[in-house]
Order: structure tokens, then C-alpha cells, then sequence
């Protein structure tokens, strides 16, 4: 009697498990789309659509795949660049594409920060049949991923990804923000022309090529200029910045360039301030986050970072983002807890809006077509007019903006807008 | 009745472990595996997951079987794998990059230092044949990474084999550490490109799509050919582990694991077997990384950290640590579970209305009922004391469950709970959880797959229907 | 020579250590009684962190505070139920294995309850102010994390030279199996182990969060990894050996890091060389070498292998 109640309950257990396996491996949709998608229960016996697309009342879906880090050390950052593509989608969540009306669907890939997901992540949005891909922010993960894209024909749009080598030699990565080149170019004549600094100390993350890569650029266009660079890395995982700080003050060095990812900038910007740090701290596009202002607030810092958006840009944009970011607490929380806008929503957002004017352009959802049509797309976004070179696919961007960390308020207050010399 | 040439005299001489018959039979079996995946290609759309799966899996199962070779078989537990898999993935990268890319890829190196690539040499030896070329440069690029892996893991263990149990592993993950740090610094970076990755180099896909180019057959059958090469590869591997398993040496590698002293003392020589076993694994280990090299189609030294020895590790110890079959069968569970069934996991879903959802609840709600009520009766045997305290935690968290289950049912909110991004990997780790706690020989134990032990199965089952019979 | 200039690192490396000590003390103990390497430990100490920051959210310090070692307690405890007690008798594979396990499950669950973000820990009054030292500028946790140290080990070495129970512990870790026979109940020894490391996991990770503010699910990790170093560096089962292993370990961090600054202040060498590159990895040498020469490590006993 023990032994038979036990096997039924087991066999019990299992059925309804397995039941759930068949009837669940339903639909993945991202919150707020249109087709919606049935975890079902086997009492339910609610059917799911066993594949893609269909669902919705309304007809034909084009998908575009969203290749982005939702964790990991980049997480932070993507998620925000994620939250500006969500927000154009509630938006703008169907296309015109030859005639017909499409739904236009995002699935979601993350590639956790890592370059050995990357492939993994990539083949997922593959095999979802998507016509176009948006990301990553981060280079690194983006070069791991773009053979992976060319070998299936599907053409990738860079959205804040600065590393040159993420278009170089392809056809099929194209990007929509400037270079590193550039910001490492732009950032050094700041350090020269606004804190006259002769000597710079550049602190990168070992391992990690974009702000290796950044540091590099930084470097060479510093010397350029007649400056010296002590240029040091620092282990992954290192929490403790105080010997690093101690080098910089060492080296008498003018201004410490550390563009590192936001957790590491967190702590830097936090042990840099209670070590007494006097010199101004500077950094690329990844400090532009609230994590940083939240970490410089009253305390007694200058940051200054160079970016691809303010603030204030585009009126209509802003409240529109944060609207949406608070009113969903899932969006709320993505951003930091709070809603002010971070650059990479806004790139993200026109990043979209540039996809749906490739498919418009290529008059079908085939990847190819799409592909092909990138390379006359222009579009004129929150961030700027947005058109692509005919060799390499990046974006013809010759300004960003320079903001500087508010401590009393907890804000960016704008700088400067640094032109290409 | 036993006409030669029957597949009953067949199954016979399976039985009796004839060697030949043995050979026929594996050869069925390959044809049969071809058959499938072949199959598999012109059924499937050429972007399916199974593939990238497939592929995955061979790169992890040779791995595996090298870790399952050092650790289960020779008892020697090493954390070190990672380390190794990095000097074979940068061998292959740094050897086979084309010289026409390396000032794009050292962009920051000028260049870097190794001016050639192994397919161009060889292309050049054979008069400008590239195909030819690429199939010596591949095949001479994969046997350097193993033998600079097993070069460094000679190095390594000259001090350190001599370690017992834990410290073996601790010194062997830090060496693991000490090579990573290495491969990073920037001032040898002109060979391994520092912090940055190292790409362009030829990889499954891409040495398939030059075959291709030549020929319409492959290029029709893609997937199934850019499928086929790892696998093969990964075949060629294992089957050399298992012939240095069941040689002499294999032998004395299962005595030092049993008992090292007792091994000692019948005149095995520790201090070399325990050498052979460590650097074998290694030069495995070290194709293992040429091969995720081949897959991934970029490297970079900071993935290869601890966390990628704790992920072999687990594979092996869900397959069997001991068993061969069981490794492989781990490393297409653990690489199918974690990119690809459990994705959906992932990904927020909502309820199209609210009957699913009440459906959803109901049912959520039965199973943990059934669980907790499994738990307690599965457990009414034992002594009244500890029955007490497990039926009340069983049926506390059963409350607390249900509880959160209603309240979810009564909220307005449509989006199944639990589910966004990072769920999948917090259900991975429970069910390896549960495989270890509960399930700790493996799949396989230390049993293998192979025409013995399948013989053997069926023959029992003959005989216990025999005697079933007789007796009725 | 300018020694002046190392004073800096040399703070930071006290600083660092004595975090690591309180760390390291968990892992020793549990190896001397288990010969078990808890890679769990070092997560303990992140989820602490965590929990730190999610209560002092919603409730005033003073009930935070001690409500996070409380559950930090429980959750050592409750590990140590779960995932290493039904694996006592299996080999000790199986247990390091189920160690590791239990590492991924509590930096995955981290991550996903964090959604992989950077969380900041909350500043706890008079312990994170700013002072100066000798020129040298550093919180005053800084100072109090190793005078804290030391007050709980000399509290922990009386507990087990001069009680009972103390002795038990010392049995334990001595002869597991006769210790057993003697009618000792291993089950409390263990769970009091575990519940010691754990309170000074939670005490270690108040001070260390205090002073790096920054957590994220793989905070625990590395100095996990090397308080476990700084542990087999002092001898393995002893617990001032694990505390001098771990200021050791981190000095030697922090002049690795300052390597180059220092040679160049002092003109010695002119261009840097990037010494920094390893940090991490020069732990690992430590302990390589103590492992090949001493793998008692410093104040470790001999140990001989009975046949």
C-alpha cells in the first residue's frame, strides 16, 4: 500500500510535468508586445502556438532581434539600452513594409557580458528567423558574434558599440555612434585644452578590450599632443582602487581617464573621492549612467564624460522615456531606480527607429534585402542625423556632447559640445 | 537454425565479445549516426539550435572525457583545465590567423610578431593548393595546442603532482589563474594581443564554407558537414583516451586511484604514471580549447576563468565521474539544458488571458501539493522524530508557496511570475543541485556504453524471462 | 629609497588583509574540521552584503545590522544541512563538488535577484568617515577592521582552548571517527563551525562593503578564493596562521599593484613594466610556494599519513 501510493504519486507528478513540457513551450514575447503569448497548464488545455510568429489577430510579424547583455558586468548598461528600444516598440509596434502591415517583434537574446555566450546568444536570435539584430553594448561581445550573424545573412546594427573592429571588414555590422578614435581623440583635447594636463594616468580593466581599446586611443592621441600617459590595468573582480589612486598621485598625474564599466567606476569614483583626490576624473560613453552620478553625489569629485546624448536634446523624447520608464516598475528598476535618461536609451531608441526605416527601404523581411538597404538608410534620431559611411558601415558622426557629474544634485550638467577638429 | 550469416549467429558472436563482429557492429552504428544528422539537415532549417548544440557538445565532451581521464579514472583532482584550454585555443589562434588580418586583429600591437599562418605554409609547401593547405595547417594547428598545453601541465606538475587531494586542486586552479594573468599582459602582447581577442582565424564554419566553395554538394548540406568536423575530431580524441583506458597504463592509472600506497607497493611508479595521466589530459585539454577556439570564432583570454573548469567539472559529474559514455552524454545535456531548452526561461512571458492564468495557478498550486505529499510519504518509514520535522518543513514551504501562488492569482498583474532574465540559470544550478545531492554517481556511474554492457543487458533479460518461464 | 612611499600600499594591504582574515578564518575552520574547501563561504559573505543592503532599505540601521547576521547565520547553517551533511560519507570529491554547487546557485540567484546590477551599500555612520594617516587618507574603517580581527580571534582562541565544547571542535578536527566514538555529537560540533564562520562572514563582509562599496554577485568570489589562499598560507587549521596568511597575501596585493609606481618614483626603472597585470596571480605563487616547501603552510603541524 506505501509502495503503490508513492508510485502513483510520482507517476501523478510526472504526468502533470511532463503535460506542462508539451502544452508550454509556448511563444517568448517581450512585456508589452501585442502578441502575447499562453503558459498553459494541462487542465487549461489552452493550445499555444507551437512556433514564431502568428498569435495576433492582426496578421504578419517581423521580428528584430535584440542581442544585448542583461547581466554580467555590461548588464547594467544594457538594460538601459534595451529600455529605448522597449519604449520606440510601445510606440511604434508596427512597420509598413511593401504594402502590408507588419507587427513588429522583438526577441530578446543575452549574451550575458561574456564573449564565449556570444555565439550561443547569436544562434538563438538566428534561429528565431529574425531579419535584423540591434547591439551590443559592448564591443567585445559584438565582434564575438558577427560571424555568427554573417554566416546566416542577417545584417547587425551597432547601437553604442565604439570599438572599430566591430565594422572593420564586413559587410554585415553597421553602427550607429562614433568611434573610439574619435572619443578618445575628442577626450584627450579636452584634458589638454580645459585642465592644460601633461601628464595623464589611464586606468583599464584587464581583459576587457573596450576600455583597453579606448585607453589605447586615448593614449595616442595624448601624446600627440606632447602629453605622458601611465597606462595601468587592473584585475577583474579588484575592489580595491586605493593602490591604483595612490599610483596616479604618484605619477603627479593631471587627469585620471578610467573608462571602465559602472560597477568598477562605482568604486573608483567612491575610493578616489575619500582618498583625497584633487584632479578631475574622466571617461567615455559607459560612465554616462546614473550609477555614476549616484556615486558622485556630495562628494567632493569633477567627472567629466563624453557622450552621445543630453538630456534636454529632444523634449518630446524625454518625457515620453520617462513616462514609460515610470510607469512600469520592471523599467524602473532596469534604469537604476530612477529616470533619468541615459544616453544609450536614447542611441537605443533611434537604433529601432533606423531598423524599421531599413525594412521600409528594403521592402521585404528578408535579411538580405534588409542588409542591403542599410547602406542608403538615413534617419534623423534624438541623437543626431544618422547616416552610414559606404566602406565600413558606421555612422557619419562628427560631434559629442561632454557632461559633467552634478555632485549637489545628483544630475549631468552639459559642457561642452567637442566637435572632430 | 544457426545458419552463418544470420543475424542470430550475429547476436552470437556478439555475445562471445568476438572482436570483429564488434567492429561491424560500431560501424552499423556510425552509419546509423551519419543517417541521423544527415537527416537532421535537410529537415531542419540550417539556423536550428540543434546544430549549435551539436557542435558544443563535441568541443565540451572531449574536454570533459580529458577531465573525466585525469580526475575519475586516475583520482588526481584537478581544477586546472581552464588554464590548459587556453594555451590550445591560443596556439590555434595565434598560428592560424592569415597574415593578410593580422595587422587588423594586433591592431594595437602593430601587427604583432608571428608573421605567418600554418595554411599559408603549407599551402605554399603543396604549390599553392589551399584546400590542402588548410587541412595540414588545421590538423598540424590542433596537435601544437596539445602538445604547448601538455609542455606547460609537465611544467606545472613537476611540483605540483606530488600534492594530495584538495591541494592538487587549489595549486592547479591557481596555476590556472597565474596562465590567464599571463596571456594578459600587455607586454607580451605582440604574441597573444593582451586583453584583446584574437580573431579570424579559420573555424568550423568557415573552413566548411570553403569546401563548399568547391564543391555544391557540401554547400548544399552545410550544417551536416560544419556538424560533421567537430564531431569527428572529438571522435578521434576520445576513442585515443579510451584505447590509453583499457592499455596497461590505464590499468595502473585505476590502481593509483583506488589506493596510491598499495599501488606503490606492487611497483607502480607514481611519479610518472601520475605525469602521463596529467599531461595526457592536458594535450586533450589543449585540443579541447583549439576546438572552442574553432567554434566560438573569437578568443579571449578572460573567458577562460575558474567558472569554465566548474562547468566541465559539473559535466563530468553528471555524466559519472569514471565513465567515458557518461561524460559525453553529460556534455550534450549540460550544453543542450543551458543555451537552449531552458533559454525560454529567460524570456518574460505573458498570459494571453485570464483563464490560462487561473489555469496556470491551479496547476502551479497541484504540483507543489503532489511534491510535499511525495516528500512525506517517501519519507514515513523513518523514525517519528526526524518523520515530525520533515513532514513540518515540507509542509511549510508547501504554505508559503501556495500562499504567494494565491496572491499572485489575485493580483492583477499578467506576466508569469518568476519568469525574466537570469531565471534559467537559477534553474540549471538547482537541478545541479539535486543531481549531486541525489543522483551522485552520474547518469552512467562508472558503467559504460558499449557492446559488452548491451549484451549483457539483453542476455539477462533472456534469462530472467527463462527462468520466469521454467518456473511457470 | 624613498620608503615613505610604499606606506600608502602597505595601509591598503593592512586594510584589505584584515578583511580577508575574517574570511579566512571561516574557510580554516570548516577545512580542519571537514577537510572540506567550503567555495561556498566566500558567496555567504556576497549574499550577506546583499541582504545588508535590502534591509537597511526599508528599516533603520540598528535593526538591520543585526537582523543581516542572523541570516547570514541561518544561511550557513542551512547549507551546511542541506548540502553537506547527507555527503558525509561519500568521497571528498562528491563534497567539494556539492560545494561549487552551491556557489553557482547562490551567485546565480544574486544575479537574478539583482538583475546583474551594481547595488551600493549603505553607508554606516562613524565607521565609513574619512581620516588621515602619516599623509596617508583612508576611511576609519580601515583602522577598526584590524583591531576587530584581532579582538575576535583572541575571543575565538579562548572559546576553543578553554571550553569545553572548544575542545570537542579541536577533537573533531584532530580524529574525526574517534571523536565520533568518544560521544562527541558531530552534528552540533559541525553546525557550530559553520555558524562561527558565518557570523564572521557577516561581521567581514559589513567591514569589507563598508570600505568597497560596490556589490555584485561576483563580489564574493576572488577574495573568497584568496582568504581560502591566505588560510593554507598560515597552515590549514590554524587560526592565527589563516590571520597572518591573510594580511601577508594582502600586502604583497597591494605592493604588486604600486610595483611599478614605487620603482618608477624612486628611478629604478623608467618605463613601467606592468607589474599590476598580477596582482591576482602572484597570490597564487604565494601559495604555490608555501604548497611545495611548507604545504603545512607557516604555523601548520605535521601531519603523517597513517597506511
Amino acid at each position: 500500500m506505501k509502495r503503490n501510493l508513492k508510485k502513483y504519486l510520482s507517476l501523478g507528478l510526472a504526468a502533470v510535468m511532463a503535460a506542462s513540457l508539451i502544452t508550454g513551450c509556448g511563444v517568448a514575447t517581450a512585456n508589452g508586445d501585442t502578441s502575447a503569448t499562453a503558459a498553459t497548464s494541462a487542465a487549461a488545455q489552452t493550445a499555444a502556438s507551437g512556433d514564431a510568429t502568428a498569435a495576433t489577430a492582426s496578421g504578419d510579424t517581423v521580428k528584430i532581434g535584440v542581442y544585448e547583455p542583461a547581466s554580467g558586468d555590461n548588464g547594467a548598461g544594457g538594460k538601459q539600452e534595451m529600455l529605448g528600444m522597449q519604449y520606440a516598440n510601445s510606440k511604434t509596434p508596427t512597420v509598413d513594409i511593401g504594402g502590408k502591415t507588419y507587427n513588429v517583434e522583438l526577441v530578446f537574446a543575452d549574451n550575458q557580458s561574456s564573449t564565449d555566450k556570444a555565439v550561443s546568444a547569436a544562434s538563438t536570435l538566428v534561429s528565431s528567423g529574425v531579419s535584423v539584430v540591434l547591439g551590443s553594448y559592448g564591443s567585445g561581445v559584438s565582434i564575438a558574434a558577427q560571424e555568427t550573424f554573417a554566416n546566416a545573412g542577417i545584417p547587425a546594427i551597432g547601437v553604442t558599440c565604439t570599438n572599430p573592429q566591430v565594422t572593420e571588414g564586413n559587410t554585415n555590422y553597421f553602427r550607429i555612434c562614433f568611434l573610439d578614435p574619435f572619443q578618445g581623440t575628442i577626450l584627450a583635447n579636452f584634458a589638454v585644452d580645459n585642465f592644460k594636463a601633461k601628464t595623464a594616468y589611464c586606468l583599464a580593466k584587464l581583459g576587457d578590450d573596450y576600455s583597453v581599446g579606448l585607453c589605447n586611443y586615448f593614449q595616442k592621441a595624448f601624446e600627440a599632443l606632447g602629453g605622458t600617459v601611465v597606462f595601468e590595468t587592473f584585475p577583474e573582480g579588484n575592489s580595491d582602487f586605493t593602490s591604483y589612486i595612490t599610483n596616479a598621485k604618484n605619477a603627479n598625474a593631471d587627469v585620471i581617464f578610467s573608462p571602465v564599466s559602472t560597477e568598477a567606476a562605482a568604486l573608483i569614483i567612491e575610493q578616489a573621492s575619500s582618498q583625497g583626490v584633487t584632479v578631475p576624473l574622466m571617461a567615455g560613453d559607459t560612465w554616462d549612467s546614473n550609477v555614476i552620478t549616484e556615486a558622485a553625489t556630495g562628494k567632493d569629485i569633477d567627472i567629466y564624460v563624453t557622450t552621445f546624448y543630453q538630456e534636454g536634446g529632444n523634449k518630446e523624447f524625454d518625457e515620453g522615456l520617462k513616462a514609460y520608464i515610470d510607469g512600469d516598475a520592471t523599467a524602473l528598476q532596469n534604469n537604476g531606480g530612477n529616470d533619468m535618461i541615459a544616453a544609450v536609451s536614447a542611441m537605443g531608441y533611434d537604433a529601432y527607429y533606423v531598423a524599421l526605416e531599413a525594412l521600409k527601404n528594403a521592402g521585404s523581411t528578408d535579411p538580405k534585402a534588409v542588409n542591403d538597404a542599410l547602406w542608403k538608410t538615413t534617419y534623423d534620431g534624438v541623437s543626431g542625423h544618422i547616416e552610414f559611411d559606404q566602406t565600413n558601415g558606421d555612422a557619419v558622426r562628427d560631434t559629442a556632447y561632454v557632461k559633467k557629474a552634478n555632485t549637489e544634485t545628483g544630475t549631468w550638467d552639459f559642457v561642452a559640445e567637442q566637435k572632430a577638429k | 537454425m544457426n545458419k552463418p550469416g544470420s543475424t542470430k549467429s550475429f547476436q552470437n558472436k556478439l555475445e562471445r565479445h568476438d572482436r570483429k563482429t564488434q567492429i561491424v557492429a560500431d560501424l552499423i552504428v556510425i552509419v546509423i549516426c551519419l543517417a541521423v544528422l544527415f537527416l537532421l539537415d535537410s529537415v531542419l532549417d540550417s539556423s536550428s539550435m540543434i546544430f549549435v548544440v551539436l557542435k558544443k557538445t563535441a568541443v565540451y565532451a572531449v574536454v570533459a572525457v580529458s577531465m573525466n581521464l585525469l580526475n575519475g579514472f586516475t583520482g588526481l583532482f584537478s581544477l586546472g583545465q581552464a588554464g590548459f584550454m587556453l594555451i590550445g585555443a591560443y596556439t590555434y589562434g595565434i598560428l592560424m590567423i592569415p597574415s593578410g588580418d593580422r595587422a587588423s586583429v594586433y591592431q594595437y600591437f602593430n601587427g604583432g610578431i608571428v608573421k605567418f599562418s600554418l595554411q599559408e605554409v603549407f599551402a605554399g609547401i603543396f604549390g599553392g593548393n589551399a584546400g590542402v593547405g588548410m587541412f595540414f595547417g588545421v590538423l598540424i594547428a590542433l596537435i601544437l595546442a596539445g602538445v604547448f598545453a601538455a609542455l606547460f601541465a609537465f611544467l606545472i606538475g613537476l611540483p605540483v603532482l606530488r600534492l594530495k587531494g584538495d591541494y592538487l586542486a587549489i595549486a592547479t586552479l591557481g596555476f590556472a589563474e597565474i596562465i590567464r594573468a599571463l596571456f594578459q599582459w600587455n607586454t607580451i602582447g605582440g604574441l597573444t594581443n593582451g586583453s584583446n581577442m584574437l580573431r579570424k582565424f579559420p573555424s568550423f564554419d568557415s573552413i566548411v564554407a570553403g569546401w563548399a566553395a568547391g564543391c555544391p554538394f557540401v554547400a548544399a548540406h552545410i550544417p551536416f558537414f560544419s556538424t560533421l568536423l567537430p564531431m569527428i575530431i572529438a571522435a578521434i580524441c576520445i576513442s585515443l583516451i579510451v584505447m590509453l583506458i583499457h592499455s596497461s597504463y590505464g590499468r595502473s592509472f585505476k590502481a593509483i586511484r583506488d589506493d596510491e600506497v598499495a599501488a606503490e607497493a606492487m611497483g607502480i611508479n607514481l611519479a610518472k604514471h601520475k605525469m602521463l595521466a596529467f599531461c595526457t589530459s592536458s594535450f586533450f585539454a589543449g585540443i579541447g580549447g583549439a576546438m572552442l577556439a574553432m567554434f566560438q570564432t573569437t578568443i579571449q583570454a578572460n573567458a577562460f576563468k575558474s567558472s569554465m573548469t566548474y562547468e566541465i567539472l559539473l559535466i563530468v559529474v553528471i555524466g559519472g565521474i569514471g565513465s567515458v559514455t557518461g561524460s559525453i552524454l553529460g556534455a550534450f545535456l549540460f550544453v543542450a539544458a543551458s543555451e537552449w531548452w531552458l533559454r525560454f526561461l529567460d524570456t518574460e512571458m505573458v498570459f494571453a488571458d485570464a483563464g490560462t492564468k487561473t489555469g496556470f495557478s491551479v496547476f502551479a498550486i497541484a504540483i507543489v501539493v503532489l511534491l510535499a505529499a511525495l516528500v512525506i510519504v517517501k519519507n514515513r518509514g523513518k523514525e517519528k522524530k526526524d518523520f515530525h520535522r520533515i513532514a513540518i518543513i515540507a509542509s511549510a514551504v508547501a504554505f508559503i508557496v501556495i500562499a504567494a501562488l494565491i496572491n499572485y492569482l489575485l493580483s492583477p498583474s499578467m506576466n508569469v511570475p518568476l519568469l525574466r532574465s537570469g531565471f534559467r540559470l537559477v534553474v540549471f544550478s538547482l537541478i545541479i543541485m539535486i543531481i549531486v545531492l541525489f543522483y551522485r554517481r552520474g547518469i552512467m556511474g562508472t558503467r559504460e556504453l558499449n557492446w559488452d554492457s548491451i549484451t549483457a543487458f539483453f542476455m539477462k533479460r533472456r534469462n530472467a524471462e527463462k527462468e520466469g518461464g521454467e518456473k511457470a | 629609497m624613498d620608503w615613505s612611499v610604499v606606506l600608502p600600499y602597505i595601509l591598503s594591504g593592512i586594510s584589505v588583509g584584515g578583511q580577508y582574515a575574517l574570511i579566512a578564518i571561516g574557510y580554516t575552520m570548516v577545512y580542519g574540521i571537514l577537510r572540506l574547501i567550503n567555495f561556498a563561504h566566500g558567496d555567504v559573505f556576497m549574499v550577506a552584503g546583499l541582504m545588508m543592503i535590502y534591509f537597511s532599505a526599508s528599516m533603520p540601521m540598528y535593526y538591520s545590522i543585526p537582523l543581516m547576521i542572523i541570516f547570514t547565520v541561518l544561511l550557513g547553517y542551512a547549507i551546511e544541512r542541506a548540502a553537506y551533511k547527507p555527503l558525509r560519507t561519500a568521497p571528498r570529491m562528491s563534497i567539494m563538488i556539492s560545494a561549487i554547487g552551491v556557489s553557482y546557485l547562490l551567485e546565480n540567484l544574486a544575479l537574478y535577484v539583482t538583475g546583474g546590477l551594481n547595488q551600493n551599500y549603505p553607508g554606516i555612520p562613524w565607521i565609513s568617515d574619512s581620516i588621515t594617516i602619516g599623509g596617508a587618507v583612508t576611511k576609519r574603517v580601515t583602522i577598526i577592521t584590524p583591531i576587530l580581527t584581532i579582538v575576535l580571534v583572541v575571543a575565538l582562541i579562548l572559546l576553543i582552548k578553554h571550553t569545553k565544547f572548544g575542545m570537542a571542535m579541536r577533537a573533531v578536527s584532530r580524529d574525526f571517527d574517534t571523536a565520533q566514538l568518544m560521544g562527541i555529537d558531530i552534528d552540533k560540533v559541525i553546525s557550530v563551525t559553520f555558524i562561527i564562520g558565518s557570523f564572521l562572514a557577516a561581521i567581514g563582509s559589513l567591514l569589507y562593503f563598508t570600505n568597497y562599496t560596490g556589490v555584485v554577485p561576483t563580489s564574493g568570489a576572488m577574495p573568497g578564493l584568496k582568504a581560502f589562499v591566505a588560510a593554507v598560507f598560515g597552515g590549514i587549521g590554524s587560526i592565527p596562521g589563516a590571520v597572518v596568511g591573510a594580511f601577508i597575501i594582502g600586502i604583497c596585493e597591494n605592493l604588486i599593484k604600486g610595483l611599478d609606481s614605487v620603482l618608477m618614483v624612486n628611478g629604478i626603472i623608467s618605463q613601467q613594466f606592468g607589474f599590476a597585470t598580477f596582482s591576482d596571480a602572484f597570490t597564487f605563487v604565494l601559495l604555490i610556494v608555501i604548497l611545495i616547501f611548507k604545504p603545512t603552510g607557516l604555523f601548520g603541524e605535521k601531519q603523517t599519513d597513517k597506511v
